[in-house]
This record gives structure tokens, sequence and C-alpha cells, in this order.
């Protein structure tokens, strides 16, 4: 049997209520001793937690048992709401550790055993990952597409057609001397197109997922003293950047975090681009690496001319907004008054805004890579198949499989011969 | 009381059976095989075929070994076909019908020839057991022998149970008794016993079937032999009948389904999904108005046929009826009824790569005793089984067999790591490493092992070293003569005009390259054609093989990684308990075998690993 396992399931601190979790064949049994009461399945009691050994008074608490498999860990589980204090947690956490057989859980350990009860897949646990680390509601959707399985469904059915496609090539080989359809080869190649089509959209979508999920990267560019750090400032509305009237006085990269309307962003203030020397031309070449590499650029100028001299191509999306709008009567943006920031603000958002509604539900790089090996193999097979090679087709599809299942789960063998033996009389 | 000794016992005369007396008798073991007849060993009790796919891959790896199915079956063959012509040659499966009486003789004859195996015609009732060791066998006269290793190869004959009808017939097969007795020593030994059944086809008089009104399939014109020594035809070929069942034949076994034994429900054991009877296509493929049949002849002077596709446990009336509802049947006179057979098989979670039980030294099992159907996979247990059950007796070092290198090592660990649900049958797809486990290079790669283990003999041995440098230096020259892409595309050969010199053996594993036109260039002119086509098949494989070596390389680390024998699953954390039963169950030898059990998952194999490892320090 696996050992039994606790912990805090709440932020340390003062706070009205707070959860301790017991998981493993013995948190029923610790969660009797220390109420002296039979916990029941799924219903909600309110008992004393006594410290068994000296009979002390812990704290009063709410007691909810969630017999496995039908738990978040898949094992028995129990979970203890006490008051949001300091003092009962530290006893409560002692007490529990004087139990013989129980431990304090490792980080991620009850998602671990969720994954290895089925409860959860490898794309789901990753999607739990993301919703605890969720900062804006963007990010909270996404993660909560993932932890919904929303990926593994679809995995599960590129998987499910890869997997037919795969029975029926092992067919023509296994069972060639048999009484099978004329045209398995056809229907197999036939049944490729849609997973391979999704598959190609999936990737389209995929880099501005993975860009929500890590936050999109905007770079402000312009020429020494444009105003950038002044705009950055305000953005963060505290002094993040070191102004001055002085031209190149930022040199280092600052990055200033932004909830954009639900999206993360990634403010950068970089050095002012212009030809320098010595440490400030290091300074500026950076800038200008990390600018061309940002998902989108703010151009903060004085004229249209600038942008011809700074090193930087300004691209489809990027916007181009006149700097220190406070000193003229154009339309601009100030750092310092706070003049059009709003609306540059608003600019940046429908930008982004639009490429994350083409993301798809591939948001790490490395379920994109998985799906990208996967893609490759599935349009060798079907070059394969095209040539009649079908022993080396099933090769590529085996390697797709094996790459979808990279991102979710398993396949085996059995599970080929299965699909097989349901879709064919065979047997003479 | 009688008393002999051997070093190894091998109890039955079934394929599995012969295979391994002979194995260890070649290993060097003093043998002995207990079998009821003489006369009935290398007897085919199902149908007159041997090899197909997967199979045939089976049937030259036991050759390159140099057992005896091969020769066997060539020497007896009325009809060769590759199967899979058309597709390439890592799924190509040699087959043939065979004639049963000239197989037999061919079996006889070279157990005959064995110096170092001799038969005993009796009935092995119990085994000699002592501190755990099985140290030898009794017989029904009562009569003891023993030996430093024991080969159990009983086939359906433990509690088997014939069904035909309503009918039970105690029975190891048509004609021969159960082995009772037995079946039950294996209870006390605490061997997991489980049922399985199979059933064969009613045989049919070949002189009373209008030949004239069924379908012909012909023999190859150009013969595949199954044994690499074979160089030419041994008999005559024949062609086999098509014909097909019909709406009256379904509709007469719709109106009598209740009398079959399957439908009845007299049978408990589990069946082959790939090779149903009869009631089983209909009951489960109702919307197929026909099943093809195939009229194989038992032998060139046996007016027996073998009707392929109607195998069934109905009553007999119910078959002469079946049988005569068919075109070109319906005068058709029934020689032997069809029926279906239950028997004992032993979980072969229960064993250890070498075929050895995992509880009781010194005891072997092999063949449809561990659940597997099939003459190839039988006789292929039997061979490790042999060998190792010699290595045990003479302290040779063990035979096992993996994964990337042989059929032989899947089917084994399929075995011993998934245990059976139904009748274990070899299909190419279950190997992994299939475009290098090719029935065409079975000899290059086991050839060199059997020679180190010691079972293969001069004369084969002699042949496959004169192959292997022929081919060496063919493969040499192939690929040290290179050229550019303007070059290769001025003699034809359309590649990407990229600069990249390529040698031979790269262009001729192009897909739109007519390796004939390779053939004549260079130093290939002068080598055999055989050679060549060998040559042009590890060619079209060798990109794919690259990449499979990484995997294989993976396979072998994970391989060396041995899980202790005394490995407790019960102190290891955080395994769900479905999986933890899984590993109790199959006590895996090595990490990569831990791997192979359905369900397992990566974070599970990493508890396993982190436990050896601190275990170590």
């Amino acid at each position: 049997m696996s050992d039994t396992i606790f912990a805090p399931a709440t932020v340390p601190g003062k706070s009205a209520v707070a959860m301790v979790r017991i998981s493993g064949p013995m948190a029923f049994e610790v969660a009797e001793r220390l109420t002296g009461a039979i916990v029941a399945p799924r219903r909600a009691s309110l008992r004393w937690l006594r410290d068994p050994q000296s009979g002390d008074r812990l704290d009063q608490a709410i007691v909810l048992g969630f017999p496995g498999p039908g738990s978040f860990t898949g094992e028995d589980c129990v979970e203890l709401q006490t008051h949001g204090s300091g003092a009962v947690i530290r006893a409560l956490l002692a007490t529990l550790a004087g139990f013989e057989g129980l431990r304090l859980a490792a980080p991620g350990e009850f998602s671990r055993r969720a994954l290895m009860n089925n409860r959860l897949d490898l794309a789901q646990v990753e999607g739990l990952g993301d919703l605890l680390a969720a900062e804006t509601s963007a990010q909270r959707r996404q993660a909560v597409g993932l932890l919904d399985g929303g990926l593994s469904a679809l995995v599960g059915e590129w998987r499910g057609a890869v997997l037919r496609t795969l029975a029926l090539v092992e067919a023509t080989i296994d069972f060639s001397d048999e009484e099978l359809p004329d045209d398995l080869v056809e229907v197999a190649m036939r049944d490729l197109v849609g997973p391979l089509d999704e598959m190609r959209r999936e990737l389209d979508g995929a880099v501005a997922s993975e860009r929500l999920r890590e936050g999109f990267d905007v770079a402000l560019v312009g020429l020494p003293n444009a105003g950038k750090s002044t705009l950055l400032n305000r953005l963060a509305r505290r002094d993040v950047a070191l102004v001055s009237d002085q031209a190149g006085t930022t040199r280092d990269i600052l990055e200033v975090r932004l909830d954009l309307r639900g999206l993360p962003v990634t403010v950068l203030d970089m050095a002012g681009l212009r030809d320098a020397e010595g440490i400030e031309a290091a300074g500026v070449e950076r800038a200008r690496l990390r600018a061309r590499a940002a998902d989108l650029r703010v151009f903060l100028v004085e004229d249209d001319s600038d942008l011809a001299v700074l090193g930087v191509a300004c691209e489809a999306d990027d916007i181009v907004v006149r700097g220190k709008a406070d000193l003229h009567d154009e339309p601009g943006v100030s750092g310092a008054t706070g003049k059009g920031v709003d609306d540059l603000l608003g600019r940046i958002s429908d930008v982004l805004s639009l490429r994350v509604t083409g993301g798809g539900a591939i948001s790490h790089a490395r379920q994109r890579q998985a799906t990208e090996r996967a893609l490759a193999a599935l349009e060798r097979g079907r070059g394969c198949l095209r040539l009649g090679d079908v022993e080396l087709a099933a090769e590529e599809l085996r390697l797709a499989l094996a790459s979808l299942d990279f991102l979710v789960g398993r396949v085996d063998v059995e599970a080929v011969l299965d699909v097989i033996f349901s879709s064919f009389c065979l047997g003479k | 009381m009688k008393h002999r000794n051997f070093d190894v016992i091998v109890i039955g005369g079934g394929h599995a059976g012969t295979e391994a007396a002979l194995a260890a008798a070649r290993r060097g073991a003093d043998t002995v095989l207990i079998t009821h007849r003489f006369d009935r060993l290398g007897e085919m009790s199902c149908n007159p075929a041997i090899g197909g796919l997967g199979k045939g891959h089976i049937v030259r790896e036991i050759d390159a070994l140099d057992g005896a199915m091969g020769r066997a079956a060539d020497a007896s063959a009325i009809q060769y076909r590759l199967l899979n012509r058309s597709k390439g040659p890592a799924v190509q499966g040699p087959r043939t019908q065979s004639d049963r009486a000239l197989y037999r003789a061919a079996i006889q004859n070279i157990i005959k020839t064995e110096p170092r195996m001799s038969v005993i015609e009796g009935e092995a009732v119990d085994l000699l057991v002592k501190n755990r060791i099985v140290t030898g066998c009794t017989l029904a006269d009562g009569s003891q022998i023993t030996a430093g290793a024991v080969v159990l190869t009983t086939g359906t004959f433990l509690r088997g149970v014939i069904h035909i009808g309503q009918r039970t017939i105690p029975a190891g097969r048509q004609g021969d008794p159960a082995s009772v007795r037995l079946a039950e020593r294996m209870d006390e030994l605490g061997v997991t016993l489980g049922r399985l059944k199979t059933g064969t086809p009613p045989r049919l008089d070949g002189r009373t079937i209008d030949w004239t009104r069924v379908g012909q399939q012909e023999a190859d014109a150009a013969p595949v032999f199954l044994s690499f020594l074979t160089e030419e035809m041994s008999c005559r070929q024949v062609s086999c009948g098509i014909t097909a069942t019909n709406a009256r034949t379904h509709a007469l076994i719709d109106r009598n389904l209740t009398k079959s034994a399957l439908f009845g429900g007299q049978i408990n054991g589990v069946g082959p999904r790939y090779c149903p009877s009869i009631e089983d296509k209909i009951v489960r493929f109702a919307e197929k108005a026909s099943h093809q049949i195939f009229l194989e002849p038992e032998g060139l002077d046996d007016p027996t046929i073998y009707p392929n596709g109607i195998s069934t446990s109905m009553p007999e009336d119910v078959q002469v009826e079946l049988v005569q509802s068919i075109e070109g049947l319906e005068r058709c006179r029934i020689l032997r009824p069809g029926y279906a057979i239950e028997y004992d098989y032993v979980d072969p979670r229960d064993l250890r790569p070498t075929l050895e039980t995992r509880d009781w030294t010194g005891l072997f099992l092999a063949g449809q005793i561990n659940g597997t159907t099939g003459y190839e996979e039988a006789a292929g247990q039997g061979l490790v089984a042999g060998l190792n059950a010699a290595g045990r007796a003479l302290d040779l070092d063990s035979a096992v067999f993996t994964r990337d290198e042989s059929y032989l090592g899947v089917m084994i660990d399929d075995l011993i790591t998934r245990g059976v649900s139904e009748p274990y049958r070899m299909f190419t797809s279950r190997a992994e490493f299939r475009l290098h486990l090719r029935a065409d290079n079975a000899d290059q790669r086991l050839t060199p092992k059997g020679v180190e283990l010691g079972c293969v003999g001069v004369s084969r041995r002699t042949a496959y070293e004169a192959k292997a440098i022929l081919l060496d230096r063919a493969r040499a020259s192939a690929v040290s003569h290179t050229m550019t892409p303007t070059e290769a595309s001025r003699l034809g050969f359309g590649l990407n005009l990229d600069g990249v010199r390529r040698s031979l053996f790269d262009i001729l594993g192009h897909a739109n390259v007519d390796p004939d036109a390779v053939f004549g260039l260079g130093e290939l002119s002068k080598v055999a054609p055989p050679i060549l086509r060998q040559l042009a098949i590890e060619a079209r494989y060798a990109p794919y093989l690259a990449r499979q070596a990484m995997d294989a390389e993976r396979l072998r680390r994970d391989e060396a990684v041995r899980i202790p024998e005394t490995m407790g699953y019960d102190a290891l954390g955080g395994l769900s308990n479905e999986l933890r039963a899984k590993l109790e169950r199959s006590r895996p030898a090595t990490l990569a075998q831990a791997g192979r059990i359905e369900g397992m998952t990566p974070v599970a194999l990493n508890q396993i690993l982190l436990h050896i490892r601190s275990g170590r320090q």
C-alpha cells in the first residue's frame, strides 16, 4: 500500500478558514481518531479535533471525507477545514505528523498521485499548475480549459483517428490472407485528412496560446530621450525606471508586468536606439535584439522619419505613436501627464486580444513540440501509403501515436489489435 | 522400481516438446522425450500448414537456431505461398501447406538422427519435487526418471475436454486421453491455472467434393523456403480449393445455435478472436452474407481435406447439414467431426524469460500450456525452454531473447509480462522493431547467437558464415562506392541535386530507384543475386533502422536495470493499487519489462528506479 500524506492546502497566515488535506489509505482512520467520530463519506460535519495522545482540543473544524477512487487523488481523502490561525495549523500538523505511517506531502505530491491514479492526465496537471499560477482572466480561462481536459480531449480525438488508421494499415499487413475490404489503404489515407488539418490549425494558434500562458512582450522603442521611461513609470504607477533629461539614461532593459484587460503583458523599456559607444553601445544592441523578438513594438517618435534610423523594423501590427504629447497639441501619448495612455493601452490590448482569439488548446512548448513531431510523422506516413509502403507507413503512424501519447497517456499494441478485432471478421 | 537418469526430460511430443528436446540435445544435454506414441511425433493436430505472417518469422528464427520445424516444413511442403508478396520484405511471411504424413516422417527422422536424444513411449503422470526443485517425473507404470531439468509441454492435455454439441469427452486431442493427474500436481505446485478454448473444423473426404464447383488457389510459381538450408523443392505442388458459406448455411447455424457447445453455455474458456468458430462469425458479424472457406489437402496421398474457416462445436448431424449447405460440398462426407476443446493453461506471468517457472527451479513450460496457440509459437517456446533446460542441467549460460532481436523475444516477453486473456498468436504488429525482425535476416540475427549457445551444427554454421562474408563484402563495396547527384542523375537516378555525395547503398534505399540499375554498378556487378537482394532490403530499411536504433538503445539501457527478485512493491509509495497488483503479478525482472506492463506510467517507473537506486546505497 502507498503511504498516507498530509499538507496544508491554504497559504499560512491569518484567515477566516484554513484547510489541511490528508490522502492515502489511512486518511479516514486518522480523521476518525482526531474527531472521535465516524467520517461520513461526502458529508460535511462540524467536529472538534483533538490530539489523540493528550486529548487536547485543537480546534473546531468542518470535516469532509472523499472515499477513493472518487476523490482528487484517487485515494481516500479527508479535508479538515479549521480556523485560519497559524497556531491551530501548526498544532494540527504536529499532531498529524505524530501518527505512525503519516508524513508531510512533498511539493506537488497530491497532483502526482492524481496523475498516477489516472484522475488527471499530464496535460491536465499542466493545466492545474497554470491555473494556480494564473494572474489574469484570460490566463485563467486558458488554464481551466486545459484542466478541464480540453487539450486531452482534442489529443484523444487525434489519437483515436491515428489508432484507427494504424489498425487499418496493420490489418492489411497481418490479415492480408483474410477477407478484408480492398480499399482499406484509401480509407486510411482519407481518415487522416481531418486530424492533419486540425493539428495544423492548432499549431498555428499554439504560439499565441503559449504567449498567453507566459505573457506577451511589448517593447517600447524610440530614440534616446523619447519619453519611454516616463511612460513605463506611468504604466507601472510607480517609479520603475530612473528618469532624467539626459539621453541614454536607460541602459538595462526594465520590465513591468501588467494585467491588460485580462491579458498578461510585460512592457519592456530599453535603451534609446542611437549609435552609441562603449557600454551604451552594448545596451543599444541588446535593446534592438530584444525589441525584434518582442510580440509587439510601440514606437515612440517625434515624427515618422525617426522610424528609419532606429534599426528595428516596424512590423504589421506594431503601433507608432508620438511621444511627449504634453509638449504639443497633436494626438500622442505622454507619460508625464497620462495623456493618451488609456488610448495606447486600448490599442495594445486590441492587437493582442485578436491574436489570442486565434489561439488554440496547445499552450506549452512541450505540447507544441510533441504535436509538431506527430504532424511530421503523419505527413510522412501519408507519403508512404501513397507509395504503397504499408510497413513504413505503419512505422510513421506508430511514431505519431507515441508523440501524441507523450502529451497525455500511452498506447500499446493490444489497443491496435482491439480496434482491428472489433472492426473486421477475421479467421478462416 | 525402474530408475533412470537424464540431463533433461521433456514431457509431451507436440511441436513444443520435439523442438525442446532437440534443442536441449543439440546443446549437449542427454535428453529424453516422453510421449504416448512415437509415431505421432510431429503431428499437426489442426490445420496442415506451417508459417504465415509473424509465424513464418518464428519458423525462420527456429531454423536460424538449427531447430527442426523449417526443415520439416520444406520436406513436406505441397503448396508454398509467400504472404504479403506485394508488400515490404519486413512483413512478408513464408508459409506452406504440408503433407501431414511427410511432416511427421521428417520430424521423426530428425529425432532419430539426434544422438543425444531418446524417446520413451509412456505417460508422465507426476513430477518429482524436492525442496522446490523439480528433479524428474513418474510414469504411469510407476517408474521414475530423474534429470537436472524438466520441460513440460502438455498442450491442451491438462484437463482437456472436447465439446461436440452437447457431448463432452475428456481428451487432450481427438483420440488421446487428457492428463488429469498432472493437472492436479500443477494445482499442488501452486501455479496459477486458467482456462482457454480453441476449436477445429470437421475433416472432409476430398473424394466426395465437387472440385469443379469450387475456386482454386495455386502455389507460388517461385517458392520461398522455410529453412535457410533448403535449396530445392521436395514435393509436387498442389492447389487449395476455395468456397464460401451462404444464406442457407447461416440460417442453419442460426436455427441450431443453442445446440452449439459454444453458445449452449457449456464452455467457460476464452477463445481466440482471430480464429473464431463459424458460429462466432455468424453471430458477431451478422451483416456478412458469406465467409470464405479454404479447402486444404492434408496430404498428397491422403483424401482428407481441412476446410479452413468452419471450425465448429455443433452436434455431428448439424455439422453434416452445415457442410452440405456449401457450394461444392453438397454430397461431401465428414471423416471426423469438428470440435471445441477447453484446457487448462498456466498463467505465463509465473515464468522467467528462460521459461523456467519462477518458484520451481528446474521446471520449464512451453507451448499451449503457456496460453499460446499455433504450431510455430509452440515450437519457438519449446526451443527456448529446451536451450535453457540444458543450461540449467549442465550449468551453461541461459538463453534469453530480447524484443529488439527476435520474435521469440517479443513472444516470451509479451507472455511473461502481460499474461494472456485469449490464446496468444503472433502478429507482426506485436513487434515494435518489425523492420529489423525480418524473415530474410533471421539467420543474421540469430545464427551467431546460436553458435555461441552451442545449439547450431557445423553445416549450418559453415553455410551461414560463407553467406555473411559475401554479404559483408558486398555491403562494404556498396558503402564505399559514392557519387555526386549529378553523376547519379546521368545514370538515371532521380535524386535531390543537393551536392551531397551518396553511396550505392544510400541510392539503393531510395524509394524511386530501380535496384537492378544499381546492381550493375562497380563491384556489385560481380555479386550473386541472393546477396544483392539481401543488400537491397537492408538499404530500404536503413534510415528507419537508424532511428529505431535509438529506441533499441533505450530499451537495452532499461533492460540493464535489474529489479531485485525480492522487490517489495508494498513498500513503494505512490503507486496505484491496480498497478501495484500488476507488478506483484508479473514481477518484472528489469525496468524495461516493468515499462511494458499495461497501464504503466512514467511516474511509477521513476518510483521503481528510485527505489532500486536507494536500495543499492
